[in-house]
């Protein structure tokens, strides 16, 4: 047990606590319509307070608990935290209390979900919204936490590498994102009428926090305060410098104007492709992988979404699905033992194989997310509804959803 | 009596309010407003998604005037909110059926100022 550590890695978890809310809240919350703003933060607010009690009841013992053989699940004995709490599990990390570790996962596991609100905002029915999270955290996050990052995990086992979880939270909730927009098809009056973002300044500042609780997130990953932690940070802080300086060049040159908007979705860009890659990676390759990660999510979200006509709302698709997908990639290019001689080299370093996992995992973790969420987009709609009434979207979803209003005309 | 609407570019508020007292017209009401004329708006970008021809941020001004004060009005609001540039504004210009202060029950060119 080390009491630097543990101070370390209890700080990053309150940082991952903040990126949610009220980071992802103010982020996602200021670019919806106004009549809208209250159900993200809502949203936001109760996947906190469910996904933690889900987490501590079942889903962590899921995720990380003894593999029930096959390497897909772990079985229910540290459900009710049995067995998780102070003493270390050195199986994961071997100088904190397990308890320490449990929490701090469980802020994953609340801002996974989260992301996704992103593409179904503005349309969906609350009481769908809470079932639809609650079995997706179970049957998707749960269960892909497990692959890669559990003891006996399938996808661990071959070697698969997420330092911080590009794959597991990003490119999953993306895809997933990508499948409910689908599904739930466009909101009323989209591509007809503009839908401009109610409150840019609440959007920067929702980014800003997450950029800064992003630190906890991925220099936390290390579990402990030394030199792979400080890598992450740097590799955090450059990927994502140059992510956010590059989309605001292309739109300078695309539109004659670089926009805060656009500064602010590239800094996003930019964690979430250095995430898998940050405690494997050094910074100058870092830096390149923002600078990349800025071009693909750019494409996805102004050229590709306009093209298929898809409403990925809020981009949680094009900003977290496809930054993900670069990022797991790039890790499998990147990555050098010389950086983290737990991981492996990549292929710019000699080795074609990670590179070929890391090709393997963006394969198999969209495949799973992707039907799996069609599946439970079927059943809850089936059983309940998915889209809110027409005319409850169009009063908005605070009056209809929540019956508040955030902002008031008359005094 | 009339009715003086005016539109103006919003950073010309105060000269105009200046002017206004200086011809001893006090007594306004002012809101923002949006709107767009010849010039078509401007363009927004978001995310890369182009818009064109988006409403323009305008101040408008309400005024009730008798007779005498709606040439003064207009001299003031014309001076001060001109700047020669596309977009300054216009003046709308009703009759007036009736004005109460509500306070005293006052009508007509009594309650006016």
């Amino acid at each position: 047990m080390n009491s630097g550590d543990t101070a370390w890695v209890l700080i990053c978890t309150a940082l991952v606590f903040l990126m949610t809310v009220p980071g992802l809240a103010l982020f996602y919350g200021g670019l919806v319509r106004r009549k809208n703003v209250l159900s993200i933060l809502m949203q936001c607010f109760i996947i906190m307070c469910v996904i933690l009690l889900q987490w501590v009841l079942f889903g962590y013992s899921l995720a990380f608990g003894p593999d029930t053989g096959a390497g897909i699940i772990g079985g229910l004995d540290w459900a009710g935290l049995r067995h998780v709490g102070g003493p270390v599990n050195a199986d994961y990390a071997a100088t904190i209390p397990h308890s320490a570790f449990m929490i701090f996962q469980a802020m994953f596991a609340v801002i996974t979900p989260a992301l996704i609100i992103g593409a179904f905002a503005e349309r969906m029915k609350f009481s769908s919204f809470l079932v639809f999270t609650v079995l997706w955290a179970t049957l998707v996050y749960d269960p892909l936490a497990h692959w890669v990052w559990g003891t006996g995990g399938w996808l661990r086992k071959l070697g698969a590498l997420d330092f911080a979880g590009g794959i597991v939270v990003h490119t999953s909730s993306g895809i997933s994102a990508l499948v409910m927009c689908l599904l739930l098809g466009r909101r009323i009056g989209y591509q007809n009428a503009p839908f401009r973002p109610h409150n840019l300044p609440f959007t920067v500042t929702g980014g800003a926090l997450l950029w800064f609780g992003w630190f906890g997130f991925n220099a936390g990953s290390a579990l402990a305060a030394n030199e792979l932690a400080a890598n992450a940070f740097v590799t955090t802080a450059v990927a994502t410098a140059a992510a956010g300086l590059t989309w605001a060049l292309i739109e300078w040159q695309q539109h004659g104007a670089p926009t805060v908007l656009g500064t602010t979705t590239g800094v996003v860009a930019g964690l979430v492709a250095v995430t898998p890659a940050c405690g494997f990676v050094n910074p100058m390759n870092a830096i390149f992988i923002g600078i990349l990660a800025a071009l693909v999510c750019y494409l996805a979200v102004a050229v590709v979404k306009a093209k298929l006509g898809y409403d990925d709302a809020l981009d949680a698709f094009g900003v977290h699905g496809v930054g993900g997908l670069w990022g797991t990639l790039a890790t499998g290019l990147f990555a050098e033992t010389a950086v983290n001689g737990a991981g492996a080299d990549g292929l710019f370093f000699g080795n074609l194989h990670q590179f070929l996992v890391q090709v393997g995992l963006v394969i198999i973790v969209p495949l799973f997310a992707g039907v799996m969420t069609w599946f439970l987009f079927k059943f809850v709609d089936a059983l309940m509804g998915m889209r809110a009434e027409k005319r409850a979207e169009i009063i908005g979803l605070d009056l209809t959803q929540q019956s508040e209003a955030a902002y008031t005309v008359i005094e | 009596m009339k009715y003086i609407v005016a539109i103006i570019q919003p950073h010309k508020l105060d000269e105009v309010m200046k002017a206004l007292e200086e011809a001893e017209v006090n007594l306004l009401t002012v809101s923002n407003v949006l709107g767009r004329g010849r010039q078509k708006g401007v363009t927004e970008v978001y995310r890369g998604a182009r818009e064109v021809g988006s409403l323009l941020k305008k101040v408008k001004i309400e005024i009730a005037v008798n007779e005498d004060f709606v040439e003064p009005t207009i001299n003031a609001i014309t001076t001060a909110a001109r700047t020669g540039e596309i977009g300054d504004g216009k003046i709308f210009i009703t009759d007036l059926a009736e004005v109460i202060r509500i306070r005293t029950g006052e009508r007509g060119g009594l309650a006016i100022g």
